[in-house]
């Protein structure tokens, strides 16, 4: 029996506010415990939680870039639960009229185009961090208590874990354009858990099926659903029954563990809640966060390929972050040659930030110096190998590409006197190499244009050299 | 006519973390029976053109800019705790 995977993911992002959203205390990453709470936070007697208007705007914003349906009548609720992570034994989330429904996004992955749709993305608090100790206690630090979330849900509409992966890459490109969330998985600000089942082809209805926790990368996900699915088709093929139940992925040995059955024990109680007042939004508020909303990654990736004829590839890689994609466009307005500037970002740009670790705005490295970069290897001032160390000057200093050839003498010979003075030099102490060459072994002028470039250490353009070069020795 | 289990008067006893041995787990769901017909006449009433009420607030859009205030003194609210470390909250290790 063959089997068709079905799965729905469950991811949840935190908006980059600067303050929690039912309560005035800072919400950012990385302070030392429990600095970043007020008493709201903490449920103490007498405590309301207020509502943050931005944390609002940010979720009606990341809605509409997923193209949701934004409510006009909204409302918070609580869901109950007991766990040290939540002081109050409730999170503030959105049960039946979340901020935004009925969307979609469209991916692309192994050659086909796919929309994935979007059954809700609701406003949350997400809840503190626990560490657990050894000697049978815990540890609570409530900072990330009330920090606002989005919980995006979508249909049961992949089909397969490169789906997955390839939906979480769309997903991050798309919130992190409308600069809600910095949607940094390594950081927590972006946390995905997959629903997986599988059915019978030609079946209608869904088979049972199990959550998958503990996904720390799109590879995690990738992998975890791909390990889940093997797992449930030997249960199937077996004549088991998959049990609803919560999974965790091991890293270490790529399986997926079980973590706890699911039973009736999760009532959640929603009930409105009565301290927060219901949210109307009107047409004029839903203009004006949609004019907020930027130039989104397909609208750029259709603008690179149309407009500046890029490559479908190159147009998919520079979009993946909002980072690139400026940083492309500011080099390309600096006067670039956009297929150059694509290159070289993709390439020797990029292997530069993942050796470092880095981002781009975390090195010195500016559009306007790439461009200049640019601009002196199509005029033929510098050749590709030249633009190379300038590249690691303007990497780690910065500066102006002209200004780094100047300074340090790297201007490209292509002066044909010059050239045929250095050529002759190097045929006079090497006639061997010409009689070989006359003698049929071409391998021999690729001795000889290496002599040439080692004695112009570099600089001397290799098109010219090759020419040059066999007309020198035709006269010998 | 009896509706509530001292089943289910213990589940939701539960949820409120309050100790229910079973003779009073009965009393209650006599009780809560009895409460159970009392609000039943509330059927009674025609309500057919009476909007939903979908919120006990009749005030809307009740918002705060973003801006950090009132921030706790971490000190301050260690000493209303029973114990703690490195700044942390300590509490019986509970599993997810």
């Amino acid at each position: 029996m063959n089997f068709e995977t079905i799965v729905g993911l469950e991811v949840h992002v935190e908006l980059k506010t600067d303050t929690k959203i039912f309560s005035p205390a800072p919400a950012h990453f990385g302070a030392a415990p429990n600095m970043n709470i007020h008493p709201t936070d903490l449920a103490y007697p007498g405590t309301l939680p207020t509502m943050n208007k931005q944390a609002i705007d940010f979720g009606m914003k990341a809605s509409m870039a997923l193209n949701c349906d934004i409510a006009r009548t909204m409302n918070f609720d609580r869901k109950h639960y007991f766990y040290p992570d939540n002081p109050k034994a409730y999170q503030i989330s959105q049960d039946d009229r979340p901020v935004g429904a009925n969307g979609w996004i469209e991916i692309e992955v192994d050659g086909y185009k796919k929309k994935i749709r979007i059954e809700r993305v609701h406003l949350e608090e997400d809840a503190g961090k626990l560490t657990h100790a050894d000697g049978g206690y815990s540890l609570v630090d409530l900072n990330r208590q009330g920090t606002p979330l989005i919980e995006i849900v979508t249909e049961a509409d992949i089909r397969t874990p490169n789906e997955a992966y390839a939906f979480l890459e769309k997903l991050k490109a798309i919130i992190q354009y409308t600069g809600v969330s910095d949607v940094r998985m390594e950081e927590g600000s972006l946390r995905c858990d997959a629903n997986i089942s599988l059915r019978p082809y030609g079946q209608e209805e869904f088979g049972t099926k199990t959550e998958l926790k503990n996904l720390n990368s799109f590879n995690f996900v990738r992998r975890g659903i791909a390990n889940e699915v093997e797992r449930q088709e030997k249960v199937l093929l077996s004549g088991g029954k998959i049990v609803q139940e919560t999974r965790r992925y091991d890293e270490a040995t790529g399986q997926t563990v079980l973590m706890r059955v699911k039973g009736s024990a999760n009532d959640y109680r929603f009930i409105n809640d009565p301290d927060l007042s219901e949210v109307i939004i009107d047409e004029d508020w839903i203009e004006r966060v949609k004019r907020e909303i930027p130039e989104l990654p397909d609208a750029r990736k259709a603008r690179y390929v149309n407009d500046l004829g890029l490559p479908a590839y190159d147009a998919h890689v520079l979009t993946l972050t909002k980072e690139m994609s400026d940083f492309f466009d500011e080099t390309v307005s600096a006067g670039a040659d956009a297929k150059l500037a694509s290159n070289w970002l993709m390439g020797e740009v990029s292997a530069y930030l993942n050796s470092e670790g880095k981002e781009l705005s975390e090195t010195p490295i500016t559009p306007a110096g790439l461009a200049s970069l640019v601009k002196l290897i199509a005029d033929g001032t510098i050749s590709s190998k030249i633009a190379k160390k300038v590249f690691k000057e303007l990497a780690e200093n910065g500066g102006d590409a002209g200004q780094i050839v100047k300074d340090k003498g790297l201007v490209q010979i292509s002066d044909e006197g010059t050239l045929r003075t250095v050529i002759g030099e190097i045929l006079d102490k090497n006639e061997q190499s010409i009689e070989d060459y006359k003698n049929g072994k071409d391998r021999a002028v690729g001795f000889l244009v290496g002599q040439v470039m080692k004695a112009t250490k570099g600089q001397a353009n290799p098109p010219m050299v090759n020419k040059l070069l066999l007309d020198e020795i035709s006269k010998r | 006519m009896s509706n509530f289990t001292k089943e289910e008067v213990q589940y939701y006893a539960n949820f409120a973390r309050i100790d229910m041995p079973d003779a009073e787990a009965q009393k209650f769901a006599d009780r809560l029976d009895t409460l159970l017909e009392f609000t039943d006449r509330l059927k009674e009433i025609d309500t057919t053109n009476v909007a939903q009420m979908t919120h006990p607030l009749t005030i809307t859009n009740v918002l705060r800019e973003d801006k950090p205030a009132d921030i706790l003194d971490r000190d301050d609210m260690l000493k209303s705790v029973e114990d703690h470390e490195d700044g942390m909250i300590k509490v019986p290790n509970i599993l997810d």
